[in-house]
Formats: C-alpha cells, structure tokens, sequence
C-alpha cells in the first residue's frame, strides 16, 4: 500500500486484448439490435406502422410497447424508479419502448432486432410514426413558468420539493451586520465516456438460463433488473461487467431499455443478440447532469463568518426520474464544503423538462453545490475587501472539531456528519502550490505588459464510500496463486491493481500471484456499484477484510501442519514460516491442499490431502464450524460516508481582445486520506480536472426552444483536447486518514471535477474585475459579458 | 433484397485476409467484425475522436471514415501490430505503461497508432511538438497529462531500441525486423 505501482491490466488494453462489451461475441454471427428514436421533444405517438419492414431481408424482430406485454408482462410496465424519495411524489420513469406519449427527443420507440447493425439501421428507417405534436417545456425558466405541463399530471412541473434546515437561517440573516443576495446559474454537461453503453445476451436454452454483458456500473443491478422484467429467477441469471471504456456516473443509472430488450431478444429469438449505443444515441438518449439556478441570501459578520446562509434552487432532471433526488440532494448537503455556517437552511425543487433524463455524472451535483457556496465566498470577500483566502478561513471546519456533526441528512439517508480533515493545513498547501501571496505582484507585472490574468480559489468536501455495503471473496488455489472477486465494476480505475497491492500486502503474498475480478455476478453476486467514489473504500475495506480472514485459515493450517503457535508463524511471498527459523516452512498452496480433505487425489500434490494422510482420526475431516478449501469472504458496510476534501487554485490569462481563456498554472491540493496507489489517485486527479475545464469552459448541452439537442456530436459538443488542457497539473496530498474504515482510505474518483466552475468563475472575476454568476463559460459569452458591463 | 457483397484483399499487420463485405462496410467493422481484431475501437463514428485510428500504408487514418472496400490491397497496422515481433510491448506502448498514460484503455490504441506515426516523422519532438503529435485525438479519462509523458518517454525507449538494434547489426547477428518491415511498406 502507498507504492506507485504499473497497471496490470495495461498488458491487455496495449496490446488491443481489452474486451470491451461491443468485443463479445465477434464471429459467432450475433444478431444486432438498433433503436427507433423520437425526434420530437414532446408529442403524442397516435399510430406505429411497421409493416414495411418486415419484408426487409435479415430482419428478425420488429417490437414496439404493444409488443412487450406478450414478451413478458413487466415489460410493458414503466422502467423503475431505482431511489424513491418520501418527497418524490411525483416521480416518473419511462418505458422501455414509449406508451402514448414521448417526453424528450431521443426516448426510445421501437426495436429491431436484425443480421447486422447496418441492416437493422436499413429498418428503423422503414417506421412510420405519426405524432401529434405537443408543447415542449425546455430549461429551467420554463418549466418554472409552467405554461405547459411535460406531464399532464405532474403540477406546476415540480417532481420534488425538498428543505432542510439546521437552526434558523432566515432569522440569522435578519439580524447579521451584513448580507447579500446571488443569483446563479449551471447549464448541462454529460459524461461522455470514449465507450458508449453496450449490451450482449445470450440465451441458452439448454440451461435455461440467460448470460448478459453489459457496460454498466452495476452488474448485480442490471441482474436484479433482468430478472424482474424478464419473469426469471435470479439463479437464472449471470451479467459480466467487462472491460469499460469509461463511465463517469452515465452507467450507474440502470436498467437502460437496451438492457432489458436485448436480453428479451435473446430469449424469443434463441440467438445471441448484441446492442451497441452510438455518439448521437449517447447524446440525445442517455443521462445528462449539473444545470441548475440557485438563488442564495447569506448574513455574515464583520470578518466573514456565516452566521446565516439561506440557498434556494432548481433542478432540472430532464423527462424522468429514474435516479430519484440524489443529484439536488448532494447539491443541498455538499454545498457547505468544509464550512460550518452558524445556520443553515435549503430548498430545492427538482423539475421536468422535456430533455433527456438527468442522473449522476461525476461530482453528482457536488460541482453546483460548489459553485453557491464559493460564489458566495468570494462575494463576501469582495464585499468586506478581504483577501478571500481569510473569508474561508474563518469559516473552516477545526481539526479538532471532527466529528462534525452539519445537522442535516446526507444522499444515503444518513447523517451528514464529517469524520476527519484538516482545512487549515490544506489552505496552507494550496496558497503556496499556486503562489497565492506573490500573484499580486505578478498580476501588476503582467498588467504593466497589457496582459490581464487572474486567480481563483475553490474548496470542496466530498462524501465518498457510501454504504450499503461491498463484499469480497479470496481464494487461495493449491497452485499458491490468490483469485480474488469483488462485485462491483471497474471503468478505468485500475481496480485489477490496487485491489491486488492490498490483498499482497495483507496475504504476504507475491502481487503478480493475485488476480482480482470484478463485475462479475457469478463470482460475487452480492454487491452495489461504482458510484460515489466509493469502490476503494467500499470494495477496497471488504477485500481487505476477506485477505484477512483467508490469512487466519492460513495461519490456523499450517500452525497445525507445523506443530507451533500462530503467533510464531508469518507469511513472506507465499510462504508460510516460523519467524527466525525459515527452514520450518509450507508454501500457500500446500496449505490450500491441506485446507480441503479428499477422498481422491489427482494429482502428486493432493496426495497430502486425501482422508488418510489428513488430520486427526478421532476427528472429523473438516471441524465443526469450518469449510474445506482455503478461501476467506467478508463485507463492509460503513455506519456512514466517509468525507474526503480538498482545494483547486488556478491562474488564468483572458486575452484584451478576444476574451480567449487560457490557463496559466492550474494546482490541486487533495486529501482522501491514505493512498493505496499514488499513481492512480493523480490519474483520476488529472482526468478530472480535464473534465471539469471542459464543463467550465467549453461543454453544454444546446438545447433549441423546441427541445432539439442542437450539438449532438463531438464535432458540436467540444470535449477538451491536450490543447485546452493545461500543461501539467501542480498536485500536493494531505492524507488524513478515515477512522471508518481499516486502511483509513477515502475516496478519490470524482474530485478533480468538483471545483471546476467554482475556480474557473473566482479566477476569471478577478482578471476582468466583475462578477462571474453563470457557468460554463466561453470565450463569446466573456466577451458579451464585458460589452454589457461597458454599457452599464 | 440481399446486399451484394464484394471481395476486398487487407493486408493488416503483416497478414493477408480475403473478406467478403458489402460496399458500405466501414474498414473499422471490417476490422472488428469480419476479422476479429478489435483492439481498434469506435468512438464517435464521425473522425472526431480518433480511437478508430489506424495506420494505412504507415500514414495514421481514421478507420470509421473509411470504406473497407476501397483499402485493397494497402497495408494496415492496427494496434495488434505494434508489439516487437518477440511479443514484448512495442515502445509506444512500453511508454504507456511506464507512464500511466491510460485508465480505461478506450482510446489507447488510436493514440498508440498516432504516436507510432507521429515518432517515425519526428523520432524526437519537444514538448510542445509531443503536445501537438496527440492533439487530434479525445481521452476523457487522463487529462493528456501522462500522455503527453509517454511521447517523450516513448521518443526515448525507441532511440535506446534503435541504437541497440544497430549495433546487433553490426555484429552480423539475428536482426529484430518488425520497425524495418512496416517501414519498407510506407
């Protein structure tokens, strides 16, 4: 633990040997499914007409909602809603293929099920659909307004309405020596990953059971969901997670209709059938994030300090509500960072559009919660004329003052209740990674050259690891080699690597004999997903716990074996001794074989094994209480999350001219307490600071006012190259551990994003001198910004 | 209506296939689907992502934007052809693992395609021009910045191959002839 340590799973992605979803079943003549799309924002579906496909050669399914219920009854029911809320009253979710009505362009229509994917497309063209077109509700203004209603029984357009107070903010506000009033704004982004959602199915009707792929982020989920719609027992279903190409929240959100029509398929059509999302279809069909207005009032005394802090906002969740609250929840709870305003109180109101749906995309609401809380920061500063690093200072958190208690409930139904930090350490850090106290100087220099640059600073607290609970299976084979299996999935972030550091080093075991498999339901079928920057903690803490289970069996044989005490023996790559006296030995796989009494041996090793060479005659083979074979299991399940933080600071120039926005010297400090792997932790770092320049600085969602994604492409929607990335990333650590978990780990998959457009708007206000209230931001929009300033 | 299929000879990592594919196959399914090799993914399917990138004739191309149909008888590397003949990483790829310049592993084999090209004209670039050599291509998991780091450590391992390679050759011994062969075909 701690060490850099190289990918083992780089061998097979570098030498093109990834299996990636859309890589199964090549060869064995799949069958390919495509998916009719409404290309209207909101209308009626009055008729469906099929009949020119089904003379189309190669075609083998043609289905639409009518179809469903003979497939399979819950078929025809809506899609879940995977998180109900006592204030989602209104909650909606869609069909797997659209019942009367569609309610975003892009929701899914009719399946087609064909030879090849370019046949399949051949059909969907041959559907006829007639519409009758209705109103579209499109960003948050209008679904506010609620002149048209997305669903006509969904009031004023409001899906939830959520408050939350600790103390009386309202009151405090009242009485402060000062106060201010902001008004914000975040538009769309979305995740993006390289790969698209995917699924395979195969039927084997021999068996009678159904095997599905699918990139996902919960392969138990997507078996629990299969199940269900498809009238299966779950011991007839196996999903794989195989390798993923990327995830950023986007496929946590399941079952996607696709997941359910494929395996559907595979089961009438006794064929394995495969689906593979497209760019366009990753746009207009599948989950987006973060847009939101907030209005904010805060009272605050004569240095700063919160004494009341009053937040209003709106989110848009799109057309449906699969997901439930969790994104505004997290907004309203992460929103106080590392803060301890005197009181606190939130409201938010989560509302339709007919968009695509909204669900977690990395940061999962946090970024916006963020962007309030340190827009509200730096207003304050501006206001006192206070440097706005003293502002947050004395609103920190104290070391001493963990754990802090906020007051409220966090997005796991728990407490929000912070268990460890140092913000005042972290502060320190990032004032000097970035040059805070010289940027002024530096800032009149460049000034002096007609150059106009500025800094900003955004803090953040992320609860990361959150429950129910992961679990973990190790087993020792009798070759000495340790297969380790742990349910959730991995998308990139090298689980095959740090899981396998932490079992060798618990095990004492060589790291090149471990083996970690993940997503797979066959191996582990109990387990959550990858979400909420929890798969180290959370898997991480349950791994660790079953290697040390499997080391107590170890040590428990092979005392045995060796006729000493536990307490004298340790285990040194793979090999069980008595310390001080290495001639008394046994190798794992010899104690694996001990560890499994036979009556059969098969080979010159089980020989030690079979019933009579093993044990003691008087006793049974396998104790009371015991199991044969050398295998250790255990799960995890925290009381709460665990609250890893941190701080960006950038520096950025904005051209005189052209408003261009460059950054000039980009630092993150972050602490998620002990690192398993350095090398990993700044790759997320790195990746999500990427991401959080694009949704700064160049990503939304264009939406027309007749609910047309207008830039539905990565030619139109413009992910960040090398060439808008800074060039080097300065990152410092702090680790301060959690007390929640045996290694004192906290997550670290989503907070390069979190300060993104809180940063970017800090540094950006401070080069042109005036406020920054809506984000993203593009070079245009600064330049219109200066203009309306100008005539002001 | 059966869709009329025409036989298209690729030769693709040193390798001739002769398939049989309609004429709109695009040389990225062409690749996966009709020979199995898919190590080369698809991204966005509109040239915009370069995961697809594959080299023709050692010039980097993107295979979505591309008709299998029309590529006959050219010469094809996609990411399988970039390890040394003795099944060892290549060094782009060596680069990359040293480095950590992938986390999913999505885009990699169009930026170790990139980079193959990209060091054969410019075997040592700068910074910058290392910045430059990866700017048409989209990670979404790294932020470029181990990437970047892999060019230059790549531009290393591969001189240090070179130089040794050279001096194998001058002691007349057995010559590792992967680079030379994909070089004899540009």
């Amino acid at each position: 633990m701690g060490q850099p340590v190289q990918r083992v799973e780089d061998q097979r992605f570098l030498r093109g040997q990834g299996k990636y979803v859309d890589d199964i079943a090549v060869g064995e003549h799949a069958l390919h499914a495509a998916v009719l799309r409404s290309p209207h924002a909101h209308a009626r579906i009055l008729d469906i007409d099929v009949s020119d496909v089904l003379d189309l050669d190669g075609v083998h399914a043609v289905w639409t909602w009518d179809d469903l219920a003979d497939l399979s009854a819950p078929m025809a029911e809506p899609l879940p809603l995977l998180i109900p809320h006592p204030t989602l009253i209104n909650g909606r979710t869609q069909y797997a293929l659209a019942k009367d009505e569609v309610n975003y362009m892009g929701e899914a229509i009719a399946f087609v099920v064909a030879d090849d994917r370019y046949v399949a497309e051949d059909a969907l063209a041959r559907i006829r659909v007639d519409y009758e077109l209705l109103t579209p509700v499109v960003g948050i203004a209008a679904s506010r307004a609620a002149e048209h209603l997305v669903h006509e029984d969904v009031p004023g357009n409001v899906g939830a309405r959520l408050e939350q107070e600790n103390g009386d903010a309202r009151a405090a506000i009242a009485q402060a020596p000062h106060t201010l009033t902001l008004d914000l704004d975040i538009e769309r982004s979305s995740c993006q990953p390289m790969e698209g959602r995917g699924v395979v199915a195969r039927w084997d009707a021999d068996l009678n059971r159904l095997l599905a792929w699918s990139s996902t982020q919960t392969s138990t989920g997507v078996r629990a969901a299969i199940a269900v719609k498809l009238g299966l027992d779950l011991g007839q279903v196996d999903v794989i997670t195989p390798d993923v190409g990327g995830g950023f929240g986007v496929k946590i959100n399941h079952p996607w209709p696709e997941e359910l029509l494929v395996p559907l398929a595979a089961r009438a059509l006794g064929r394995t059938v495969k689906y593979t999302e497209d760019r366009r279809e990753h746009f207009i069909a599948t989950a987006h994030e973060r847009a939101q207005v907030q209005h904010i009032e805060v009272g605050f005394d004569d240095d700063g300090r919160l004494l009341g802090l009053n937040v209003e906002f709106w989110h848009d969740h799109g057309a449906y509500t699969p997901y439930g609250l969790i994104v505004p929840i997290i907004t309203s709870t992460q929103l106080l960072g590392p803060y301890k305003p005197q009181s606190y109180r939130v409201v938010f109101e989560s509302i339709y559009t007919n968009t695509v749906m909204v669900t977690p995309y990395r940061g999962a609401g946090r970024p916006q919660g963020c962007f309030a809380m340190e827009r509200t920061m730096d207003a304050i500063a501006q206001y006192l004329g206070k440097d706005r690093t003293e502002v947050r200072a004395v609103n920190f958190i104290q070391p001493d003052e963990f754990p802090y208690d906020h007051g409220l409930i966090f997005q796991d139904g728990r407490e929000l209740e912070y268990d460890s930090g140092d913000y005042p350490a972290s502060l320190e850090k990032i004032k000097a990674l970035v040059g805070w106290d010289e940027f002024p100087a530096y800032k009149a220099e460049m000034a002096a050259q007609g150059r106009q640059v500025g800094i900003g600073l955004a803090c953040y607290v992320e609860g990361t690891g959150v429950g129910p609970y992961e679990g973990a299976h190790v087993h020792i084979e009798t070759s000495g080699k340790v297969k380790v299996a742990t349910g959730l999935t991995t998308q990139g972030q090298g689980h095959a690597t740090v899981f396998a550091q932490l079992v060798a080093d618990e095990l004492g075991v060589r790291f090149e004999d471990v083996e970690v498999v993940t997503g797979d339901t066959r191996r582990m079928p109990y387990a959550v997903g990858t979400f909420a920057s929890r798969a180290a903690v959370m898997s991480g803490s349950a791994i660790h716990l079953a290697a040390k289970r499997a080391k107590e069996k170890v040590l428990r044989i092979a005392a045995d074996a060796l006729e000493v005490d536990e307490k004298d023996l340790q285990i040194v790559d793979g090999v069980v001794s008595v310390k001080g006296l290495p001639e008394a030995s046994i190798d794992l796989g010899t104690v694996s074989v001990l560890s499994n009494p036979l009556r059969y041996a098969f080979d010159e090793a089980s020989k030690a094994a079979t019933q009579f060479s093993v044990g003691d005659p008087g006793k049974p083979p396998v104790a009371e209480g015991d199991e044969p074979g050398l295998e250790g299991k255990d799960f995890y399940s925290p009381e709460r999350a665990t609250f890893a933080s941190g701080m960006h600071a950038v520096i950025v120039e904005t051209d005189p001219e052209t408003a261009e926005i460059t950054i000039l010297k980009y630092a993150v400090v972050h602490d998620c307490g002990n690192l398993i792997n350095p090398m990993v932790v700044e790759g997320q770092i790195h990746g999500g600071v990427a991401q959080g320049v694009g949704g700064a600085l160049y990503e939304r969602m264009a939406y027309d006012e007749s609910g047309q994604l207008l830039n539905a492409s990565f030619m139109d929607f413009l992910i960040p190259y090398v060439t808008e990335i800074p060039d080097g990333i300065a990152i410092d650590h702090l680790e301060t551990p959690s007390p929640l978990n045996p290694l004192g780990i906290k997550g670290a998959g989503e907070a390069g994003v979190i300060p993104s457009a809180a940063v970017f708007a800090s540094a950006i206000e401070d080069a042109e001198g005036f406020t920054i209230k809506a984000m993203p931001i593009s070079p245009s929009e600064l330049f219109h910004l200066r203009q309306s300033q100008e005539h002001r | 209506m059966t869709e009329e299929r025409h036989t298209v000879r690729l030769h693709v990592n040193g390798h001739v296939y002769d398939a049989a594919v309609p004429a709109r196959r695009l040389l990225s399914d062409a690749l996966r689907h009709d020979l199995g090799l898919t190590g080369t993914h698809v991204g966005c399917e509109h040239g915009v992502c370069g995961a697809c990138t594959v080299l023709l004739d050692g010039r980097p191309v993107r295979s979505c934007l591309i008709l299998a149909v029309s590529v006959d008888g050219q010469e094809v590397t996609t990411v399988e052809g970039l390890t040394n003949e003795d099944g060892s990483l290549g060094p782009v790829q060596q680069a990359f693992l040293e480095c950590h310049g992938l986390q999913c592993g999505f885009c990699t084999p169009g930026f170790l395609t990139t980079i193959t090209a990209g060091l054969r004209d410019n075997p040592t670039p700068t910074h910058e021009e290392a910045r430059d050599m990866i700017a048409g291509n989209l990670c979404r998991c790294t932020g470029y910045q181990n990437i970047v780091k892999a060019v230059e450590r790549a531009s290393v391992l591969q001189r240090a191959q070179r130089a040794k390679d050279a001096t194998v050759v001058e002691e007349g011994a057995h010559r590792p002839s992967r680079d030379q062969v994909t070089e004899a075909g540009t």
